[in-house]
């Protein structure tokens, strides 16, 4: 049996919670969270111990593993308390806001022989396990380009009192949505070379962003667009869909079907055939122990379980994994801070510009423009 | 319960197997006339049970029912509570005590206590609870809601916590405020059985995926088979076609031979499928009945 905790009751931490304790291999002794309401109601109802204090629960309660689902600031310092109490970890995403911290913590999971796995719980999706192992099989050839999108109803109006609803705590829709599609990239097609043009946009939200857009380079050539939005009234819940081209066919994936083209080829996948094929989820997903919300939330929490059972460090998911996809939203961060990189300017625009620069640079400007260029 | 029970997945937007036909889905039904022009033909194939989640939506179709009684003398809702994206994308946006709050028709009571920041009296949970049903439950008044059930999100969320007196809170309240059957929808039936048996909800209905394939049917396959064979429960069917993988005659014909099956649950968007799965269900029940697999 592995004790196990949770630590943050939000909605992550909640459905969290119901899984691993219907796992049967799974001993849950210990919640945590800063509401002693909710704490409370869990105490009366299911008999659960509660915390209020990460620390206390750790000295208090002997536990081999954790799952943080805490505000995505506060990951960090949580995931250290817990690692060097010597317990697997289980994170949500997005793992850590500081690359570095987030280094430090790959290699002190691993340097003590710690199973970790953090939430991107796409890579549990059929479909995208199906685009996995065609594009890492060569199926559509050399891939050239790839449009990454996810849309979803979560910021609708110019309100919004919780973390999510700041950039500074790990808010907004760069960590909370466009982090996801940004992982099966990653997953994909590994680290990415850099990042261009990408514009981090608010529609409602006073202190995060609403909507991503950005592209990203590949060391063997392949570029990506991504393009996201959590103030998309039209959609019913998050969608996330890639569409790849290579030179060999074209895949379209969502979480519920994968439609492939493939050109006529020697090495054609197993069971597909030249042009359109179609494949499901009802054909692409394995059943699980117990349903909640999706089958990949449940088969991942099985396989963090699974690891902690075999003892395997590295793993899907693996803080070293996720620590791939955390330098990426880094890069796009950055990216977007620095605008446009090409602009046009009108002269009166440069004349205005010039005069508050220091003069050695407005005689250069000057000269140059009477130089007629 | 009736042997067929219209559900209402196809007008929402709602399709497990592909986005793009649900959104051309969403797009046929945007007007509440086409859905209503739907629910007509069910009505006059014979099949006068909707079972329908309580979505803003849905009130529109309520209206137009009670403006119209003596039309729809024999039609009957089965209301499932709540639409479970409205609380999951509340709760991304204000954690889940704010969509709670959100829902609720007066604050006073559930602020009142988070500011206290103390815990709630038992007497005060269940008032909470019954208040978010109460709020879900408006929009069908005066219209008949014989069965109202609880939907899978929220059953299997406080399944897998353990919090199984809820159950017990719910069909109370369904029962002594609106003389209706409580019944639980769930994509973990042989787990969810043993739950309500254990604070003692008897010959419950129970909804949960049944199909050849065994899509969606979580803890295994022979896991439910043995609890249809074992449990007494008023069980009702659905996703029998497994989002259209399987033929309709193929998986009817499952379906219709697996013992104590009450009801079963589909969706259609035309007046033909809606009369070739009623067609179908009948020929094939005639069938289980001469087989003697039925319960009744």
């Amino acid at each position: 049996m592995i004790k196990l905790a949770v630590v943050g009751l939000g909605k992550m931490g909640l459905s969290h919670l119901a899984m691993f304790r219907a796992q049967p291999d799974v001993d849950l002794v210990a919640v945590c969270d800063s509401s002693r309401y909710v704490l409370d109601v869990l105490a009366k109802y299911t008999g659960v111990r509660t915390f209020t204090d990460l620390d206390e629960m750790l000295s208090e309660v002997k536990l081999d593993a954790i799952v943080i689902a805490t505000p995505s600031h506060l990951h960090s310092r949580m995931v250290r308390a817990a690692l060097e109490q010597g317990l697997h970890v289980f994170c949500e995403k997005p793992f850590c806001l500081d690359q570095a911290e987030g280094q430090m913590l790959v290699e002190l999971a691993e340097s003590r022989g710690l199973v970790t796995q953090v939430g991107y719980h796409n890579r549990f999706v059929g479909a995208f396990m199906e685009v996995k192992s065609l594009l890492d099989g060569g199926a559509i050839g050399k891939v050239q380009h790839v449009l990454a999108e996810a849309y979803g109803p979560v910021v609708l109006k110019p309100k919004g009192g919780t973390w999510r609803s700041k950039r500074s705590a790990g808010g907004g829709c760069l960590y909370d949505y466009a982090a996801h599609p940004l992982d099966l990239l990653t997953w994909y097609f590994g680290q990415p070379s850099g990042v261009a043009g990408s514009v981090l946009n608010r529609v409602f939200s006073r202190e995060t962003d609403d909507e991503v857009f950005s592209t990203i380079y590949f060391p063997q050539g392949t570029t990506a667009q991504l393009s996201v939005s959590w103030a998309d009234e039209s959609q019913r819940k998050m969608s996330t869909k890639l569409t790849i081209w290579g030179t060999a066919g074209r895949i379209y994936v969502d979480r519920q079907e994968v439609q492939v083209y493939l050109r006529n080829q020697p090495a054609m996948p197993p069971g597909y055939q030249e042009g359109w094929n179609v494949r499901y989820t009802t054909e692409l997903t394995e059943p699980v122990w117990y349903y909640l919300r999706g089958e990949e939330y449940s088969a991942q929490v099985h396989e963090f379980v699974s690891r902690i059972a075999r003892r395997e460090v590295r793993g899907r998911n693996s803080f070293h994994d996720a620590a791939v996809t955390d330098r990426a939203l880094a890069m796009i961060l950055e990216d977007a801070s620095r605008g446009p990189s090409t602009t046009h300017e009108s002269p009166e625009d440069l004349q205005a510009k010039d005069r508050q620069r220091p003069w050695p640079w407005r005689l250069r400007r000057q000269f140059a423009l009477a130089g007629g260029r | 319960m009736d042997r067929l029970l219209f559900g209402d997945n196809q007008f929402f937007g709602v399709n497990h197997m592909s986005e793009e036909k649900a959104r051309t889905q969403a797009l046929r039904f945007q007007d509440i006339g086409a859905v209503i022009d739907v629910i007509d033909s069910a009505y006059a194939e014979g099949i006068s049970t909707f079972m329908c989640t309580t979505h803003d939506r849905i009130e529109q179709v309520c209206d137009h029912v009670r403006a119209r009684t003596s039309q729809y003398e024999d039609l009957q809702f089965f209301p499932s509570m709540p639409y479970a994206h409205k609380y999951a994308n509340a709760m991304t946006e204000d954690g889940p005590l704010g969509a709670i709050r959100r829902f609720l028709p007066e604050e006073g009571l559930f602020d009142a206590a988070l500011r206290g920041g103390r815990s709630l009296a038992t007497k005060d949970i269940e008032g909470l609870t019954t208040l978010l049903i109460d709020a879900e439950m408006k929009m069908f008044k005066g219209l008949r809601t014989p069965v109202v059930f609880l939907q899978n999100v929220v059953v299997d969320l406080l399944l897998g916590l353990g919090f199984h007196q809820a159950f017990r809170i719910f069909a109370d309240h369904v029962r002594s405020s609106y003389q209706a059957e409580p019944a639980f929808i769930t994509m973990n039936m042989p787990r969810l059985l043993v739950a309500l048996d254990e604070v003692g909800i008897e010959n419950p209905i129970v909804c949960f995926n049944l199909n050849k394939i065994g899509f969606r049917m979580s803890g295994g396959f022979d896991a439910y088979e043995d609890a249809m064979r074992r449990h007494e429960f008023r069980a009702v069917a659905m996703s029998v076609f497994a989002s259209g993988a399987i033929p309709p005659r193929e998986a009817l014909e499952w379906v219709c031979a697996q013992p104590n099956l009450e009801s079963i649950v589909f969706g259609a968007s035309s007046r033909a499928n809606i009369r070739s799965t009623r067609d179908l269900v009948d020929e094939l029940w005639t069938q289980r009945a001469a087989a003697g697999a039925g319960a009744a």
